[in-house]
């Protein structure tokens, strides 16, 4: 008996190691495919090359972490407020059947696959900024626009949950105070939800920057520095996403090296993330 | 045979972290009596009870020092198999907590974990456990219900026959009745005189009313600190102390 | 009385803007859904989901797709629930919270946030090519498992912690082992909890495009084991739409999908409430 409930505890914690592990095999081999590139060509000009043409073995990223980085700048833009007001609509002011309606419409929101945001994206934004604002329609525009709807689920939720979670004396305080509701809400329960409300919008951000098959489908992956929203463009991830199919040898090493500097990136904003979101209020 | 000592407790302090809850308490619980722990709140009864069976030992963070003795044997000895320990010594919260599950499932948990897996047996082993709880008329048509069902005097005797449905030998009640109405609480009464003759008992009334009308002995806790022990008559009519006098006259508590 | 009065205009507004975001994502949705459905529902037919797709997908149903869609699914969750069960289980009932449990807790809100190209890229080389499983079935469903671990290992935690203290105490009590009180007092009633988190994995596997494209690969003959390639649902809708193979095509896929995922939420709650009845 003694035995049996020994031999169970090291199971289970040869499982907890073993899907932590995953996390340390992902990063070796993303890491052993792509750093050999990095440091073939050099750091910086991997970094800094403006030049993509993996027939001619130039693979500079500047143009897609500049491209990943306005569309998500983009997405955040719209994303945050729409989000914010979304979390404060479903904490404070809802009518219940507003509530119901508005949370299941963010369950199907967080349910649509991604390719079927990046069709619609395809068959009704492009066209409409074509027609109306100009340019090829394939554009960091078009591609912000469907990466804020894409990810609104992840702000809402988690900045309502951070809301939900004040003490109800904050609230009750603020009131009896004289403040009115809207300043209860802006001045008192925003600010004190502020590190999970910063949380859910780098985890956002984690998200619009990781989004891959919409975002190949509404970009037009022109590879060159992009001048303004309405130019098309190419991400981190649409880079290896559109290439990867075919690549091979030096360039596919740097279509994994593309996704170390990814990597990176996410890694850091989560840790962020996580840091923030454990910070307990008070 | 009903005055040998069946739990003796020798210098047993407890703490919760640096703050003690216990204070060298030396007591002796003798075989099929009531033992009735009284006294005012956080003077560490239910501490001393659950330290009995070593429940205390899920709470991170403690320690303690002196030991308990279970017919002469060390309960806190390395070798003691836990679950041997609480199945011999069993106790009943002061809420009801049936699992939820069915009522014949609640009082099965403890036997089935024990390799009871015949089901006549077991079956004979939950209506036994019933009928000593006295609940056996009250449910023996819907035993496949669930336990939440009943209401809170029929859960806390479920409890109760939950822990008989083991057969332990010391039954540990931790203010048994604090929720429960009047005529709950004389049934879990008559039963628990009733039980006295198979177990020994030990019980945090909860008042002194209670303790006076099932206890045979009694202990008054103050403080972590066992202040006075005798007989429920002796304590209830003529306490030696002047703390003990104090309570049972309610000037506090 | 002025600065009152403006007080509340300010308050005014701001309900109004909140419930125009509320509407607005509400409207969103609807026109999404909407518009995929309306265009893509008359193409449905028991046909469409019998027949394999003939010349590239131009013509024919979607039979194979599904069954590669359900395949992966399977695998993945096969693998990921046991694993994230697991783990959870010794996250909630077998360490204090320390040193080893926050490394865990940490690695797995990073493993969460991993982008699903890079578990694409991952599934790709390690099963793929290094372990040389091919593009398959069981290549991508590992890949699908690595990348819903996270969300299984959460919710099932959630699912435990909702467990009241109490009863473990009566388990315990009632001279249960630590392993018995988990699989008889604590997992049975944090099933549904746990049934959730598998649910939430099934919509993700079925959605995923990108993870699937680069480890499954995008066959669209019917496999016929765990080494065969495989195309999804999702990879099928993607091809048909970004190539321009079928337009019709693509907006009947599109529908079946979205439908199939709201399906799996309608049974999911279903069988949950049923199963949170018995017991109550």
């Amino acid at each position: 008996m003694e035995f049996k409930e020994k031999f169970i505890e090291k199971i289970l914690l040869l499982i907890a190691f073993s899907s932590i592990s995953i996390l340390a095999l992902i990063a070796f081999f993303i890491f052993g495919e792509g750093l050999p590139l990095i440091w073939k060509i050099g750091p910086k000009a991997f970094l800094f090359g403006e030049r993509w043409v993996p027939s001619q073995g130039s693979f500079g990223i500047l143009p897609m972490i500049v491209g990943s980085f306005w569309v998500t700048f983009g997405a955040l833009l719209l994303g945050i407020p729409l989000g914010l007001a979304c979390a404060i609509f479903l904490c404070e002011w809802t009518p219940p059947w507003a509530g119901m309606i508005l949370r299941s419409a963010i369950q199907v929101l967080a349910g649509i696959p991604s390719v079927i945001y990046g069709f619609w994206g395809l068959v009704v934004l492009v066209p409409l900024v074509r027609n109306y604002l100009g340019g090829p329609g394939l554009s960091i525009l078009s591609g912000s626009l469907i990466l804020s709807i894409m990810i609104l689920p992840t702000i809402i939720s988690i900045s309502e949950d951070s809301l939900k979670a004040l003490p109800p004396s904050y609230k009750a305080g603020a009131l009896a105070l004289g403040a009115t509701h809207w300043e209860t809400i802006w001045r008192v329960l925003v600010p004190a939800a502020r590190s999970g409300i910063v949380a859910s919008i780098i985890l956002g951000m984690g998200r619009a920057l990781g989004e891959t098959m919409a975002m190949i489908m509404i970009l037009g992956n022109a590879v060159k520095m992009p001048s303004s929203f309405l130019d098309s463009a190419r991400t981190l991830t649409t880079n290896i996403g559109i290439e990867m199919g075919y690549a091979t040898g030096d360039h596919r090493q740097a279509l994994f090296a593309t996704g170390v500097i990814l990597f990176l990136i996410i890694m850091f904003l989560n840790a962020l993330a996580i840091v923030l979101s454990r910070r307990r209020v008070g | 045979m009903s005055l040998r000592n069946k739990v003796s407790i020798k210098e047993f302090s407890f703490y919760y972290g640096s703050i003690p809850a216990l204070k060298s308490i030396n007591l002796e619980i003798r075989a099929n009596e009531i033992f009735a722990i009284f006294g005012p709140a956080r003077s560490g009864k239910t501490t001393l009870l659950k330290s009995l069976n070593r429940l205390t030992d899920l709470t991170y963070g403690t320690n303690h020092n002196g030991t308990i003795f279970l017919e002469g044997k060390d309960i806190y000895d390395p070798k003691v198999s836990l679950t041997q320990l609480r199945r011999r010594v069993g106790i009943v919260f002061d809420l009801p907590i049936p699992l939820p599950m069915s009522i014949y499932e609640n009082v099965a948990y403890g036997p089935s974990l024990g390799g009871t897996t015949q089901k006549k047996r077991l079956d004979e082993t939950v209506e036994k456990a019933l009928r000593s709880g006295v609940l056996w008329e009250e449910v023996k048509d819907r035993l496949h219900t669930s336990a939440l069902r009943l209401s809170g005097g029929q859960q806390q005797r479920l409890c109760i026959a939950r822990i008989l449905a083991l057969e332990p030998e010391v039954l540990l009640l931790d203010e048994p009745c604090s929720g429960l109405d009047p005529i709950s609480t004389a049934s879990i009464e008559e039963t628990l005189t009733r039980l006295k003759k198979e177990y020994t008992i030990v019980l945090v009334p909860h008042n002194i009313q209670q303790a006076s009308r099932v206890a045979d002995r009694a202990g008054f806790f103050l403080n972590g600190e066992l202040i006075e022990e005798g007989t429920a008559y002796q304590i209830f009519t003529g306490p030696k102390e002047k703390q003990t006098e104090d309570y049972v006259t309610g000037r506090f508590g | 009385m002025r600065i009152n009065r403006r007080r509340y205009l300010t308050q005014k507004v701001a309900k109004i803007l909140i419930w125009m975001a509320a509407l607005s994502t509400m409207g969103v949705m609807a026109l999404i859904v909407l518009q995929v459905l309306s265009e893509g529902i008359p193409v449905l037919s028991p046909r469409f989901f019998l027949e394999s797709p003939r010349s590239m997908g131009r013509e024919g149903g979607i039979f194979s797709t599904i069954i590669g869609t359900i395949a992966l699914t399977v695998v993945a969750i096969v693998v990921a629930t046991p694993l994230g069960v697991g783990t959870a289980i010794f996250l909630g009932e077998y360490t204090r919270e320390g040193r080893i449990s926050r490394v865990i807790r940490f690695g797995i809100g990073c493993l969460a946030g991993v982008p699903s190209i890079i578990f694409g890229l991952f599934g790709f080389v390690f099963f793929v090519i290094y372990l040389n499983m091919g593009w398959s079935i069981l290549s991508g469903g590992l890949a699908l498992a690595a990348m819903i671990l996270p969300t299984i290992i959460c919710t099932a935690e959630e699912a435990l912690k909702a467990i009241p203290y109490s009863f473990r105490e009566v388990s315990y009590s009632l001279g249960g082992t630590k392993w018995e009180t988990v699989t008889r007092a604590i997992l049975p009633n944090a099933m549904p909890g746990i049934f959730t988190g598998i649910i939430l994995g099934v919509c993700r596997s079925i959605e995923e495009t990108a993870v699937v494209i680069l480890t499954a690969g995008s066959s669209l003959i019917i496999p016929t084991s765990l080494f065969s390639p495989v195309r999804t649902m999702s990879v099928h809708f993607y091809i048909l739409a970004r190539e321009g193979i079928s337009m019709e095509m693509a907006y009947g896929t599109g529908a079946a999908l979205i439908l199939l995922v709201l399906f799996v939420n309608i049974v999911a709650n279903w069988r949950l409430n049923r199963y949170i009845r018995k017991r109550a």
